[in-house]
């Protein structure tokens, strides 16, 4: 009938998109902000219905223009994003981290720590209880930027060791973010995933302080529990755990087993072969 | 508005009032010295408000808004739409004669005014309303929930949810429901014996008037500039006066979000047409735009065919009848002649006449002998007066500006912008959030608009008649305006005949329309590629669907083997599989 063919507003909308994606692929910049212009106000329409809605749409899109858009400039980029932060609470969080992966790209650290602080004092009633898995990794990226500036003190502590002299100021700062850092970086590799760069730092951490004990039950955890997904890091990880401790040839022996199982072209099955040739098994 | 004098000259009391604000006796025009002291012409454009019931109308709301009806409304939009066809260069008898006396008419016949009811039936609407605390108590009443489900052809608005949760809260007045006194009213009742009047309808109205006045603007050029903006349709309702406060279900009523179709606007004029009881309408004879000699004319131009052709559409024309006065001019409520729709007959004409010569089977139109003599030689085969007209290579040509034209307009489809600044809010309630959402859209068009370079919206394109233009002055020789028939065509006892003898039907039986509603079927994969392109190229000139000229192809091709269809039931027919 004719009423299929009509033109109507959601179809119009439908259209635009589609000639938005176009020009996302052929990275035509300037022709994708064209169409999207025309696409913004979807948001007067109640979309709720659909899966994925005009605002999650008009954030994604309009990010990626924005950061490839060579007129970009940073300013206009954090205008964009705090605008979609009042978009949709629902995705408040997400929202935020991405701003901050950004910033991070961008070489912004200050701005992005500042963003990630702010985050993690965003109460919302019953959504910040559904949106706890984003908090959590807010937390923990903001423990990771802790863990950053611990490194950095850290060096400035040893080469001013070096010269001869120490700065309390320097110290006390230091083991000031060590024990944010440590707080936030426990808190999510106890969550099932995958955390390699989170793991690495933290036992980076308790290996400095000497907690040697905690380092390795946090190795054995991510690399054991079979609650995470199989992750070759993790061995890795342990392995030289282990072997910075100085440990036998047979635990070392046993921490690449599985690894042998999961990854048999992986580098370190040298190592493991020297080994297993050694002890004539 | 309360000057009740008879006239002096006919004791009439029928006044209306002139531009320079004098009342004047619409029996006789005669023009009196009286002025009117109130100069408020936005509210209401003809002085039919006094029929309205003055006990009802409460001058101010308390949100600073006055009391209307919706046919006050509608009648603002005819206004500016009929102004708006004016600046276009329509008749002004059109707007304070034509169409002024048709929108009467239709509020006498839907007993909206000019007649002692309507008063009574809004007192009915509130006080229902009122009384009631509870909206879904009666169960005879549709609910509210269930009106802002109700999807007409235009109403297809989604239901705002947070508005749909508020109602069943709300037990007071009726203003939240809907800005105008008789919004719910106008949704709630089965109007169909009544006609209810809706935006598409405006556009009826308007094609009403224009075919009574015989102008020369066809329906589907009428809809173009619908589109293109030049006549308002889509927001028109930010023309209303601040005092006609639009929300709730007005919204549902003056808000479209879907360009209306030929077929819908046509068939409602139609039935508006019985509906008024008018008389039959001005004849449109032979020297009128819309006699199919004439839109033939118009439209081989604009499909860049030879002129020549046109001889063929007038022979078809009058073989088949179709150039009669009577079959021409419409005549309002009567059901056995079909409905002319004559910018679409125009174009089958064409078709037909296309498919007589060419055949259009994807064989013989490219491979006459003409063709293959030319792609030989690669330049156009002259005799003493021009060139020969080839099928191949005027559907290159054509279908390369085709293209262009078909991927601006699905661009252009792809970009309208369906909002405009005037805030719609189903109550007040979320118009915060409206218009929080508002400044958002706007930034956010602001900010990506000023990275694509074109912040300003490109300006309108000036109305025109025609969409393809070909010009012979080309050297490309691109115009194909004065190319010859003469390789198609052969002499038999004094008259051209064409060469090819064949003809395929595009279909051996007609559907019965009232079943099913079209009299064929078409689907494209089971015709010729050619036919496919010339039904394309004309589908895109009048902006309706391919399969809408296909019927009135096959309807034409019946009434020209009418004859032989009823003597041989296989006649020397072709089909496509």
């Amino acid at each position: 009938s004719s009423n299929e063919h009509k033109l109507n507003f959601k179809k119009s909308k439908e259209a635009c998109l589609s000639y938005i994606q176009d020009a996302l692929l052929q990275k035509q910049w300037k022709r994708a902000a064209e169409f999207l212009t025309c696409y913004v106000e979807s948001l007067e329409k109640d979309y709720s219905r659909e899966h994925v809605g005009p605002s999650e749409m008009i954030w994604r899109i309009g990010s990626e223009i924005l950061w490839h858009h060579s007129q970009n400039s940073m300013k206009e980029f954090n205008c964009f994003m705090e605008q979609m932060k009042t978009l949709g609470v629902k995705r408040y969080l997400k929202v935020c981290l991405e701003h901050v992966f950004h910033l991070l790209c961008n070489g912004q650290i200050d701005e992005a720590y500042q963003n990630l602080s702010l985050a993690e004092s965003w109460r919302f009633g019953e959504q910040t209880a559904i949106q706890d898995k984003e908090m959590k990794l807010i937390q923990a990226y903001r423990g990771l930027l802790d863990y950053c500036s611990w490194s950095k003190q850290k060096n400035i502590l040893l080469e001013q060791s070096e010269d001869g002299f120490s700065d309390l100021a320097v110290e006390r700062e230091m083991h000031g973010y060590f024990r944010k850092a440590a707080v936030n970086l426990k808190e999510i590799i106890k969550i099932p995933g995958v955390w390699d760069i989170f793991v690495k730092c933290y036992v980076d951490l308790l290996e400095f302080y000497g907690d040697h004990n905690e380092a390795r039950q946090v190795l054995n955890e991510y690399a054991y529990n079979s609650k995470f997904p199989a992750n070759p890091n993790a061995h890795v990880y342990l392995y030289q755990f282990l072997k910075r401790q100085g440990e036998s040839k047979k635990s070392l022996i046993s921490s690449l087993k599985i690894l042998h199982d999961i990854v048999p072209s992986h580098e370190l099955m040298i190592d493991f072969n020297t080994m297993l040739q050694k002890s004539s098994k | 508005r309360d000057f009740n004098e008879r006239c002096a000259q006919c004791s009439e009391v029928n006044w209306g009032l002139t531009d320079g604000g004098r009342f004047y006796c619409r029996s006789c025009h005669n023009v009196t010295e009286r002025t009117r002291e109130v100069v408020n012409t936005d509210f209401i454009t003809n002085s039919r408000v006094q029929t309205i019931s003055k006990g009802l109308r409460k001058q101010e709301k308390n949100d600073g808004g006055s009391e209307w009806y919706i046919c006050e409304g509608f009648q603002l939009v005819l206004k500016k739409q009929v102004e708006a066809l004016e600046a276009l260069g329509v008749c002004p008898q059109m707007k304070d004669e034509i169409l002024c006396n048709f929108w009467r008419c239709y509020l006498q016949k839907s007993k909206q005014a000019y007649c002692k009811r309507p008063a009574g039936e809004a007192v009915k609407a509130l006080s229902v309303c009122e009384s009631s605390t509870d909206v879904d108590s009666d169960p005879e009443r549709p609910s509210l929930l269930h009106l802002l489900s109700l999807s007409e052809s235009e109403g297809e608005l989604q239901t705002d949810c947070s508005f749909a949760s508020s109602v069943s809260k709300v037990s007071e007045s009726t203003s939240v429901y809907s800005g105008s006194v008789d919004g719910s009213l106008y949704l709630m009742k089965n109007q169909k014996e009544k006609l209810r009047m809706t935006m598409p309808m405006t556009l009826s109205f308007c094609y009403m008037a224009l075919l009574w006045v015989r102008e020369p603007i066809t329906l589907s050029e009428l809809l173009r500039f619908v589109v293109e903006g030049h006549i308002p349709y889509l927001n028109v309702f930010q023309h209303f006066p601040e005092k006609m406060k639009l929300c709730g279900l007005d919204l549902k009523i003056f808000c479209v979000e879907s360009w209306p179709v030929y077929e819908e606007v046509f068939n409602k004029m139609h039935e508006l047409a019985a509906f008024l009881d008018l008389p039959r309408f001005p004849d449109i004879t032979e020297s009128c735009f819309l006699h199919p000699d004439m839109l033939c004319m118009k439209y081989l131009m604009e499909a860049n065919l030879p002129d020549e052709l046109h001889n063929w559409t007038c022979r078809v024309v009058k073989k088949i009848g179709i150039g009669e006065v009577d079959f021409l001019t419409l005549m309002p409520g009567n059901n056995s002649t079909r409905k002319v729709k004559y910018d679409v007959l125009a174009v089958a004409v064409i078709v037909v006449v296309l498919k007589l010569l060419f055949l259009l089977d994807d064989h013989y139109e490219c491979f006459s002998v003409i063709s293959f003599i030319s792609s030989q030689t690669k330049v156009y085969i002259f005799y003493s007066g021009g060139p020969y007209f080839e099928f191949k290579k005027w559907y290159e040509v054509v279908k390369h500006s085709l293209d262009v034209e078909q991927k601006k307009l699905d661009e252009d489809r792809a970009k309208y912008l369906w909002r405009c600044e005037k805030p719609l809010f189903y109550s007040v309630k979320n118009k915060s959030k409206v218009l929080k959402r508002r400044q958002m859209v706007v930034n956010l068009q602001n900010q990506f608009g000023r990275l694509s370079g074109s912040v300003q919206r490109a300006e309108k394109p000036n109305p025109s008649s025609f969409q393809l233009s070909w010009s012979e002055e080309n050297t490309d020789g691109s115009c194909f305006h004065g190319h010859s028939l003469k390789g198609i065509l052969q002499e038999k006892c004094g008259l051209l005949k064409a060469m090819n003898p064949d003809y395929w039907l595009c279909t051996v039986k007609l559907c019965n329309e009232k079943l099913c509603g079209h009299l064929a079927h078409y689907k494209d994969v089971e015709f010729p590629q050619s036919y496919h392109f010339v039904l394309g190229l004309f589908s895109f000139l009048l902006r309706v669907q391919p399969s809408y000229i296909h019927d009135e192809v096959c309807m034409i091709e019946h009434k020209l083997f009418n004859k032989k269809l009823c003597k041989k039931l296989k006649y020397n027919t072709v089909l496509r599989k």
